[in-house]
């Protein structure tokens, strides 16, 4: 199965990091996705720059919608994906726990939906 | 053959065995209610197979598999359950051998996913493991049918698709996730055990199907002393069943019961069983609290209860987990032990916190200490102030009984 590893952390948390804890930080993330894409995991992951930077699009009858900053305002803030091929959940949930963020921030696993099976609400 | 009995011991372990066989809660589920079906028509004709289960895992197989080929897109999927089924025939068909351990407890692991909402993980353990129907289940949790069966739904189908696996979780992992396990046991035993509305026979099934489902815990998991600890405690507090209400469904007190009507064997083999628990390192909150009923279970008269030692087990708990039940029986317990004043006295602390206004065995047990002290006028105060808060009928009943006693004595004096 595919899940999407949803990284969650507090940007300013992050921002208060010195330059070599997060030097440390990024080289753990560099070794987590050698060793996943070694033993065929890895489908794909990215940090995501800051929410600072994000745009929101909506259509509302019609019409285009665009305002800035993220969708919600909420303490910690998506920062980054990985998209992993599991046996399971738990393998998903194990590879979740590696991701340095788990650590300050919130990993959410989320199944993708493949063959248009089923969603539940 | 008793059809019942077996249906009712043998459910949780057939139906474990036909998901793993099958992959599928739903199917298998299903599939066991038509070799169910089958067995009723056969066996009173032709006689009871020498090995029941493995009949019905055997019958419930062929028809999922026929099923299955009926549907051609499903061609593949018949053919790897015909593969396993041929693997797996020899091993059933031996004879009265006990199936694969492994199942159940795969089972019990895949119901208790940390994944899946608390409540949903006691009712799917409830359903599946334990046989309970889910028309019994919404009436135990007082839950409207259609809501329960939903609940149920949902559990299968993130199970299905958020790919929860149908395994016991490898040794590193093991640990965390019995925490979770045992907590449902817990709750379910608890459910049967306080709930005090609601169907009696029923309240009396979840108990018993939580000391099982401990019973099976500690079997297949011997090394795991939590496990222990907790069916200790369930054994322990369960061996009152019979005197802690009256005939006519009254709710009698620890100190007021009849201690003959406890359940010596069970005493003896829960604190049998909590002593080991504790000697290989038992320390969690089930730990402690077999703990303390160890100690009221073994005392043979209320009077020879070792409050003291009570008093510092409570300590610990409280330290493990904060909790006004917890308070309010530490202070019991120190009133018992020490003197009623001193316990007073941690109940005023506990009363000055407005959070607690509304929780009414404060006054309850205020009311209780007052009354032992001989201040009937102020215990009657209390107890009619603990009757505003209580919603509960038999507790009601109970504080409405002890307040007319104290205006009695009140009365007498005066």
């Amino acid at each position: 199965m595919q899940y999407l590893l949803l990284i969650y952390h507090s940007e300013q948390g992050f921002e208060k990091t010195t330059e070599s804890d997060r030097a440390a930080i990024y080289q753990e993330y560099g070794q987590l996705r050698e060793d996943l894409t070694a033993n065929g995991r890895f489908l794909g992951g990215n940090q995501l720059a800051a929410t600072t930077m994000a745009t929101t699009v909506r259509v509302r009858e019609g019409k285009r919608v665009v305002t800035d900053g993220p969708f919600a305002e909420t303490k910690e803030q998506l920062g980054g994906y990985f998209l992993v091929n599991a046996n399971d959940l738990d393998e998903a949930i194990a590879i979740a726990a590696r991701i340095p963020s788990a650590r300050s921030g919130t990993i959410e696993v989320r199944p993708i939906v493949v063959r248009g099976k089923a969603v539940q609400a | 053959m008793d059809f019942e009995k077996l249906h009712r011991e043998e459910s949780g372990r057939i139906l474990a065995t036909l998901i793993r066989l099958l992959g599928d809660f739903d199917l298998a589920e299903e599939m066991l209610q038509e070799a169910y079906a089958v067995a009723l028509q056969k066996w009173p004709v032709e006689g009871t197979p020498a090995n029941p289960r493995a009949w019905l895992i055997s019958t419930a197989r062929h028809k999922a598999i026929d099923r299955l080929r009926r549907d051609q897109r499903l061609e593949r999927k018949s053919e790897e359950i015909a593969k396993t089924a041929e693997t797996t025939t020899a091993m059933e068909s031996d004879g009265d051998k006990e199936m694969p351990v492994d199942d159940r407890l795969r089972l019990i692991f895949t119901c208790c996913h940390p994944s899946l909402p608390l409540e949903a993980r006691v009712a799917l353990t409830l359903r599946t493991v334990c046989g309970i129907t889910t028309e019994e289940i919404s009436r135990a949790f007082l839950v409207p049918l259609a809501t329960m069966a939903q609940r149920l739904v949902r559990a299968k189908g993130k199970i299905r698709e958020a790919g929860i696996p149908y395994r016991v979780p490898l040794q590193e992992e093991l640990r965390d996730r019995l925490d979770g396990v045992l907590l449902v046991v817990y709750l379910i035993f608890n459910e049967g055990y306080l709930a005090t509305s609601g169907d009696a026979l029923i309240r009396r099934e979840l108990c018993a199907e939580a000391m099982r489902l401990g019973r099976v815990l500690c079997d297949l998991l011997p090394e795991q002393a939590e496990a222990q600890a907790l069916l200790g405690l369930m054994l322990l507090h369960d061996s009152r069943r019979d005197a802690r209400v009256s005939a006519d469904g009254e709710l009698i007190l620890l100190e007021e019961q009849d201690r003959s009507l406890w359940h010596a064997e069970q005493i003896r083999e829960g604190t049998e069983i909590v002593e080991s628990a504790l000697r290989r390192g038992a320390a969690s909150l089930y730990a402690v609290q077999a703990s303390i009923a160890a100690l009221h279970a073994n005392a043979r008269t209320a009077a020879e209860t070792d409050w003291a030692q009570i008093a510092a087990l409570y300590d610990v708990l409280l330290r493990m987990q904060a909790s006004p039940v917890i308070e309010v029986n530490r202070a019991v317990a120190v009133a018992m032990a020490r003197s009623i004043e001193e316990g007073l006295a941690l109940l005023d602390e506990i009363e000055k916190r407005e959070e607690l206004e509304k929780f009414h065995l404060l006054p309850a047990a205020r009311a209780d200490l007052l009354r032992r002290l001989g201040r009937n006028a102020e215990a009657a105060e209390t107890y009619r102030r603990a009757l505003t808060l209580a919603t509960n009928d038999i507790e009601r009943r109970f504080l409405r009984r002890r307040l007319a006693e104290v205006e009695n004595l009140n009365a007498h004096r005066s």
